[in-house]
């Protein structure tokens, strides 16, 4: 059963009315609106989610990362209520997915986004909230390049720990391992064709 | 050097075996391969159920899987080579004992299969190691698993022991250990290893393509 | 700085004082027979007691959602096969589904009722395998497993028929099925399923009440449910500890309204429940296939109006799940009305369920670690992707 959003986000405004939130519909079949929380807030948000006994959204389904260069795709996918000026740069943004199991009401979509993409990427982790989070979160690290502020052990997860890159934003720019194939084609044929010599000016 | 043909099969008749040292050794070589229990993506599930009742390995000697290096002398590379594995599986190939025999099984193993395109696949495990047998598939079935296994059986029966085309093992200069690569900033380094892998050099053209 | 209840204590409670010198630091994989593949774990022990238990990941990270970014939406359907590899039908469900919901494609009856089939199917193999591997975890090596394998044979064979694939079966389209049953095979997979309550006595008369798998696995690795669900901890293991939430009951998800079917519950949520809970809802799955082998209704397998050339889902995110055999298994998929999705992202049972393994290992003994980790029955293409 999907939640209903608009009395979540009135209920959270009442007890909580100094958070920013946000109600961003979703335009796509699936009617999936998600609720955009200000970093500062979105601790405290969760923690009245789980805690409060009418809506307990006590698990933390899935924490994904999302990489947008370009901020004006970012408000086609979760679309704003009101007509607002999109954000000035491109962003980071993780999506988390609660589930109340009790009540079975679910999924209850939260977004959070960063400043940038570049020095100011931090968020607060909502560990201490839900448990789930913990590796989930350092994935996102990982692949992303979130830097969640508050972690009980932000290292790198996937990829070994000497790794520079973050590989899953839209900008990174694999290692050329190509060496030979006697036969390319499709994406490794665009990849040979950069190691063909330079065609001789005649 | 070698006996009449005729003369060995008279001989076997009265119960008399004739044989050269070379075969005997790769005879027992063969026929008794010990795998490393080594899985490492969605071809060990095959390659565990070609060691089961249905396809049974064992029918072949090699159903004698060992969790340790040092007491096998087969590693079946059976599954997608990560760059963050690499380093281990040629850390683990420098343990074995000689002589050693490679099996890169599944398209994983041999290529990057299909997931090559990734930043952290290694894009065929002879970057670092020597293959003995590719066997294609993805993954393969447990016949091609064993038809990849008599193939091995195959190549040892004819391995020469002495003279200039000895088997890697008989040599007493070749076989240092293998240098394992390291993590750098954006890839393994080296990127693999030149004594072994040695692509040939790309000399089309962009306007021929 | 945190006040999470469900955190990791910090140190062993039962052996406070520790003296460093005389701890024993153990790489656990990533090469290990028992570890399930390519994971690794960093144990410190105090003699023989774990004090520190620390997950490796990442051997394994085959940059699935990267790949997925670069292709087409279907092109993605034969990777999501790699996924859990021992179940590759339920993960091609979870992908369809997911797809299904982000562009609002139907599916007709026919192709639902072979979704149920097919997906119950692996969980059979799915949880006799498991069997095998956590009783070999446990130093029955070989024997459970022949078992298990024996009888995995025979599903493989009918899954081999329908398509045309051992394991990676690229099976499931948006909209339905890629083919449609072959002739025989609906009453094939009735005398399978009729057949296999009579391995499953033989299976458990094997094995349960033995004395040394009671006391391998009683009070080994319990933890309060609340813990469980802070943790996100989801399927056989939670429902071991007693907390009754199954996808296919708590969101009823393609047909499952239409079956009956209990869902087992466990009381402690230590590991002989946990290897319980995949006995009964063997039985489960198997109640399951005869409602729907009799009543397959006729129709399309897959919904006519479906794309497959450059089909184009609308701009928008879609977030589903369904009850693999391993937990919740979900896909979050974001377009941006290009044919390749914007962002791809698997929500894998495996790694998740992993959450709380220090938790479960403190204080205890080295050899129960390998006996926790394969009760939460991981696949390793699933936990690094």
């Amino acid at each position: 059963m999907m939640p209903d959003l608009a009395a979540i986000l009135s209920r959270v405004q009442t007890a909580l009315p100094a958070a920013a939130l946000a109600l961003r519909r979703n335009p796509g079949p699936a009617g999936q609106d998600s609720l955009l929380v200000a970093p500062a807030d979105l601790v405290a948000v969760c923690r009245f989610l789980r805690d409060t006994p009418e809506l307990a959204f006590d698990l933390l389904s899935n924490v994904t990362g999302v990489d947008w260069p370009d901020p004006a795709t970012a408000d086609a996918v979760a679309v704003p209520a009101e007509a607002t000026a999109p954000a000035a740069c491109g962003f980071l943004e993780v999506v988390y997915h609660l589930y109340s199991t009790p009540r079975r009401v679910g999924p209850l979509v939260l977004r959070a986004r960063t400043a940038d993409r570049a020095a100011a990427v931090q968020l607060p982790s909502v560990v201490a909230v839900y448990r789930s989070a913990e590796f989930q979160e350092r994935e996102i690290y990982d692949l992303f390049g979130v830097i969640f502020t508050g972690h009980p052990d932000l290292r790198r997860i996937l990829m070994w720990d000497e790794f520079l890159d973050h590989p899953l934003r839209k900008d990174y720019v694999a290692p050329d391992d190509y060496q030979y194939e006697p036969t390319p084609h499709d994406a490794v044929l665009e990849k040979a064709k950069l190691h063909y010599p330079a065609k001789a000016e005649s | 050097m070698a006996i009449d043909p005729k003369l060995a099969e008279d001989l076997k008749s009265q119960g008399v075996h004739v044989t050269s040292f070379e075969s005997l050794i790769n005879w027992g070589r063969a026929s008794s391969l010990w795998p490393l229990q080594f899985g490492l993506a969605c071809c060990a599930i095959e390659m565990i159920a070609a060691t089961m009742a249905k396809y049974d390995m064992a029918r072949f000697g090699a159903e004698v899987f060992r969790p340790s290096p040092r007491q096998a002398d087969l590693m079946i590379v059976a599954g997608t080579v990560t760059k963050k594995m690499a380093p281990q599986v040629v850390r683990l190939y420098n343990q074995m004992a000689e002589p050693k025999y490679v099996i890169a099984m599944g398209a994983c193993a041999i290529s990057g299969g299909p997931f090559k395109d990734g930043y952290n696949v290694l894009k065929g495990i002879d970057r670092f190691i020597p293959v003995d047998v590719s066997i294609p598939g993805c993954p393969p079935r447990p016949e091609a698993l064993l038809h990849g296994l008599i193939t091995l059986r195959e190549q040892i029966a004819k391995e020469k022991l002495l003279g200039r085309t000895r088997a890697r093992h008989a040599d007493p200069n070749a076989g240092a250990e293998l240098p394992v690569p390291t993590f750098g900033p954006h890839d393994l380094e080296p990127t693999f290893n030149p004594d072994l892998w040695n692509p040939p050099a790309i000399t089309r053209h962009a306007s021929e393509s | 700085m945190i006040s999470n209840p469900f955190m990791a204590p910090a140190t062993n409670p039962a052996a406070p004082e520790l003296d460093e010198d005389q701890l024993l630091h153990v790489s656990l994989g990533p090469q290990h027979p028992s570890t399930h593949g390519v994971f690794r774990m960093n144990v410190v022990l105090d003699g023989e007691t774990v004090v520190s238990l620390k997950p490796v990941f990442g051997y394994l990270h085959r940059n699935h959602e990267k790949i997925a970014e670069a292709v087409t939406y279907l092109s993605s359907m034969p990777f999501t096969d790699r996924l859990d590899y021992i179940c590759p039908l339920t993960n091609n469900w979870a992908y369809a589904r997911a797809v299904e919901q982000l562009a609002g494609i139907e599916v007709p009856e026919r192709a639902e009722f072979i979704r149920v089939i097919t997906a119950e199917l692996t969980r059979l193999i799915n949880h006799t395998a498991f069997v095998g591997f956590f009783l070999g975890d446990m130093g029955a090596w070989g024997s459970a497993l022949m078992y298990a394998f024996r009888e995995r044979e025979k599903i493989l064979d009918l899954f081999e028929d329908l398509t045309g694939a051992r394991m990676m079966s690229n099976f499931m389209r948006f909209g339905g099925c890629r083919n449609d049953l072959p002739a025989g095979w609906a009453a094939r997979a009735s005398e399978l399923v009729n057949g296999f309550p009579r391995f499953l006595d033989e299976l458990e008369n094997l094995i349960i009440g033995n004395e040394v798998l009671l006391a391998r696995t009683q009070n080994v690795g319990a933890l309060p449910k609340e813990a469980l669900i802070n943790g996100g901890i989801t399927g056989p293991m939670l429902r071991a500890a007693g907390v009754a939430y199954d996808i296919r009951k708590a969101e009823p998800y393609g047909i499952y309204e239409r079956f009956e079917f209990r869902v087992p519950l466990g009381e402690t949520g230590d590991c002989y429940d946990r290897l319980m809970i995949r006995f009964l809802e063997l039985r489960e799955s198997l109640a399951i296939l005869r409602q729907a082998l009799a009543q397959l209704p006729d129709g399309p397998y897959i919904n006519p109006k479906s794309k497959v050339r450059n089909f184009k889902p609308p701009v928008g995110e879609a977030y589903a799940r369904i009850e693999g055999p391993k937990g919740e298994l979900g896909f979050h998929l974001i377009s941006d009305g290009s044919v390749n999705p914007f962002r791809y992202r698997i929500r894998p049972p495996s790694f998740i369920n992993l959450t709380l393994i220090e938790d479960m290992c403190l204080g205890l003994d080295l050899a129960d670690v390998v006996v926790i980790l394969g009760s939460v029955d991981i696949v390793l293409g699933e936990v690094d992707r």
